[in-house]
């Protein structure tokens, strides 16, 4: 099935990041990843999905039902940026550390810690070259794999911005902070 | 004004602020310091105890429906707000603008299973417009103003507050003059002119032109431009349930219901019809039947303020995003002259004529009275429908309330619904048994000089009839209760004959005597067994300066027809009896 990529900006308020992923699996979606966090603006956050489906209108237009969903914006056939990282623990004993660090190397990814027996690389890239990369790495015994969801940006001047859609945002709160 | 109040305090005066006169709840412990406050503000808040929160919910829901305006009903925290998540979820379905304020256990022990704690906001997300949780006094006036802005605009709907017990005992100076942050909600009400013109054109274009008139025509008050719009193109009108109101039934271009229950003509004008103008109706599957088969030969203009019902179930050619009545308004703007509609006209009235021959032909209404081998039963439910409906019409004032299965779809089929907008008011979308008694009690606090009758099953009746004590305790009198006895969960049984063979598991269903139950509640009780009696209770109840129940014990097995199984197409329905 088809995935699309869905990038929102949201209300940071408590609960709405339980609001859209429930309002995801309600509409019937499989969510194949998420991710959350802050965006440029204090007060509003940014999230991308990754959802299986042939066609995602209907959950952009529910997604914006939700009252704290400011922007939805399927970016799945624009020219975007997009990332995910990947931290695995993987064997490594004395004979293959060298291999690993030069696979490491070619992939641009970066060895966070060293053990006896293992290691922690730690690998940022497209989806594609992630996959690609914890397959090369496989046969040497992935002791523990983490992978964040797909994060994207829309290429150029175009895109989303925050700040043009809040004038005042709040903090944290339920509302915007009383105005002193 | 920039006392210091407690929380409580806040919430009241949050509420008188924006209008709100009525509420309806019952308290416990969690909710406790807002009963408290509110006794200071009972001249201009009153409340309504009611005897189940679900009662609460619905009479809320009674008064914000046949009103307009938002109702308020209140819950304490644990069973007392679970008890409130019927009527929200009904409020959702419907779109009915609905605050339930509860009450929470202390922020100081939320998380920690306290008594009677319960997470209402994470059980409500999916069935509320937006909700919230308070845990900060300086967060209420805040939060009340943006809830009931929440709730009564754009697309109307249920908004929960949970506060916690702290929160509304703590002090602050409250600040009103908070503006509005809600940088993603901003409701579209004007519409489009480029769609609006676009419309103008495929409307124009059409031969066999058809109106479906839905909620929407009625939220936005725009029957009046309906009635103008659909008699300057004189283009026929279909109600939906929902819609009943929004376009009188003697109007020379109405034809009526569709859907499940709904006339063969008007299902059968909807598979023939070549544009087909949606106004504020949501495509429901007791409407569409199986949605791909639904008006297959029709263009589809669809107006919604709520982006996400245009194509949802129905294909569209000309979407537009707007209020209904500002969308009517822009339509007659752009609207050619008189002149110009010559010709458009004089297809419409080809059209018209051949739906008036396909009605005659299925009888409508007269199929029910024509039926044959029904000289035996003693009290056919459709006699009550007719005497009712002859005397309401004759006095005029009143309102209707059904609750749900046979019952209702009778009263939507063979009441003539010419009393205007918010006359008819029903549990639509949900299908919520036990709506009807409790809703009328919000519907008569709101039309005191109305007589409000409740049509209920003698299923739905046995859900809620408890509020009848509330209506003694109010000192309501204009509230006439019908229940239309047939002994069976009818709807379920109908069901059950047709398709399953007769096998009527868990239908069958016994009751207390009605009338004998009214009497002990301080009504009057009155049973009618046999059609002679009929008119002579309608107008008991009518003289009787009181609530009055009337228990009619119709005959049992009666079926509503026309019907279109489920999941079939409109076009496959079965007419009467005969064709079962
Ligand atoms: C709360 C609730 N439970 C169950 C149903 C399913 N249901 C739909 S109609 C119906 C029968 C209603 O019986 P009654 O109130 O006697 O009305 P009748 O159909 O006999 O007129 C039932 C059980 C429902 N709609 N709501
Ligand atoms: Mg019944």
């Amino acid at each position: 099935m088809k995935t699309h990529t869905i990038v929102l900006l949201v209300q940071d308020r408590p609960g709405v990041l339980s609001r859209v992923a429930g309002l995801v699996r309600r509409r019937g979606y499989n969510i194949q990843s998420l991710a959350v966090g802050h965006s440029e603006q204090p007060g509003v956050s940014r999230m991308t999905i990754v959802v299986e489906s042939e066609d995602v209108e209907q959950v952009v237009k529910q997604l914006y039902r939700l009252i704290e969903v400011i922007k939805v914006s399927d970016v799945t056939d624009d020219p975007t940026v997009e990332r995910e990282m990947v931290v695995l623990k993987l064997n490594a004993s004395s004979s293959s550390r060298h291999e690993i660090v030069s696979m490491c190397g070619v992939f641009d990814a970066k060895i966070v810690d060293v053990g006896a027996s293992t290691m922690i690389v730690e690998m940022t890239g497209t989806p594609a070259k992630v996959e690609n990369f914890i397959e090369v790495v496989r046969p040497y015994g992935i002791r523990e794999l983490m992978r964040t969801g797909r994060i994207a940006m829309v290429r150029g001047a175009r895109g989303q911005f925050a700040t043009e859609y809040v004038e005042h945002a709040g903090g944290n709160g339920v509302p915007v902070p009383a105005s002193k | 004004m920039s006392e210091t109040r407690t929380g409580a305090q806040i919430m009241c005066e949050a509420l008188i602020r924006e209008g709100v006169e009525v509420m309806f709840g019952i308290p416990g412990g969690a909710i406790m310091p807002f009963y408290y406050a509110m006794w200071e503000y009972r001249d201009r808040l009153r409340h309504v105890l009611c005897r189940h929160e679900q009662g609460a919910g619905h009479a809320a829901e009674g008064y914000a429906r046949s009103t307009g305006r938002l109702g308020v009903c209140i819950g304490t925290s644990g069973p007392g707000v679970t008890n409130l998540v019927t009527p929200i979820a009904d409020a959702m379905m419907d779109s009915t603008p609905l605050l339930a304020i509860c009450g929470q256990v202390g922020s100081h022990v939320l998380g920690k299973d306290a008594f009677q704690e319960t997470d209402i906001t994470g059980i409500t997300m999916p069935i509320t417009k937006h909700n919230y949780l308070v845990k900060d006094v300086n967060d209420l006036a805040y939060v009340f103003k943006e809830a009931i802005h929440i709730a009564t605009t754009g697309r109307p709907g249920p908004v929960l507050i949970d506060i916690t017990k702290d929160a509304m005992q703590k002090s602050t100076v409250p600040n009103w003059d908070q503006k509005l942050n809600l940088p993603g909600y901003k409701p579209t009400y004007v519409p489009n002119r480029r769609q609006v013109r676009e419309a103008v054109k495929l409307l124009l274009s059409a031969q066999k032109p058809l109106i479906i008139a839905g909620n929407g025509v009625i939220m936005s008050g725009a029957v009046e431009e309906l009635r103008h719009f659909a008699e300057t193109l004189r283009i026929p009108v279909i109600t939906t349930l929902h819609g009943i109101g929004s376009f009188p039934e003697s109007h020379p271009l109405s034809l009526g219901m569709p859907g499940m229950h709904g006339w063969v003509h008007c299902n059968r004008a909807i598979q023939e019809c070549d544009v087909l103008f949606n106004i504020g109706g949501r495509f429901d599957d007791r409407v569409t039947g199986k949605a791909s088969t639904f008006a297959p030969n029709a263009k589809v203009i669809h107006v919604d303020i709520d982006p996400s019902e245009i194509g949802k179930n129905v294909k569209v050619t000309v979407p537009i995003v707007g209020d209904a009545r500002l969308t009517l308004q822009a339509l007659l703007e752009e609207l050619p002259p008189r002149e110009e509609l010559a010709e458009f006209h004089s297809y419409a009235s080809d059209w018209l004529e051949h739906i008036r021959d396909l009605q005659e032909k299925h009888q409508g209404k007269q199929q029910y009275i024509n039926r044959a081998n029904t000289a035996h039963w003693a009290l056919p439910p459709h006699d009550v429908y007719e005497k009712l409906n002859r005397t309401l019409a004759a006095r005029g004032n009143y309102r209707v309330v059904t609750d749900v299965g046979q019952h209702q779809m009778w009263a939507a089929q063979l009441i003539d619904w010419n009393a205007g907008p918010r006359t008819h008011i029903t549990s639509g979308g949900a299908g919520t048994m036990g709506f009807a008694v409790p809703a009328s009690l919000g519907v008569a606090i709101a039309h005191p000089n109305d007589t409000i009758w409740a049509i209920v099953g003698d299923g739905g009746f046995q859900m809620t009839n408890q509020e009848m004590a509330t209506i003694v305790q109010e000192k309501i009198k204009n509230i006439k209760i019908a229940v239309i006895n047939n002994g069976y969960l009818g709807m379920v049984r109908q069901w059950q004959e047709l398709f399953e063979n007769k096998r009527y598991s868990g239908t069958p269903l016994s009751g207390p005597d009605f009338a004998r139950l009214a009497e002990a509640y301080g009504w009057k009780g009155l049973t009618v067994e046999h059609s002679d009696q009929v008119q002579a209770a309608i107008d008991e109840a009518h003289a009787t300066d009181g609530p009055v129940l009337i228990d009619f014990r119709v005959e049992r097995e009666v079926n509503v027809f026309p019907m279109v199984p489920q999941n079939k197409s409109i076009a496959e329905m079965i007419i009467t009896e005969a064709d079962a």
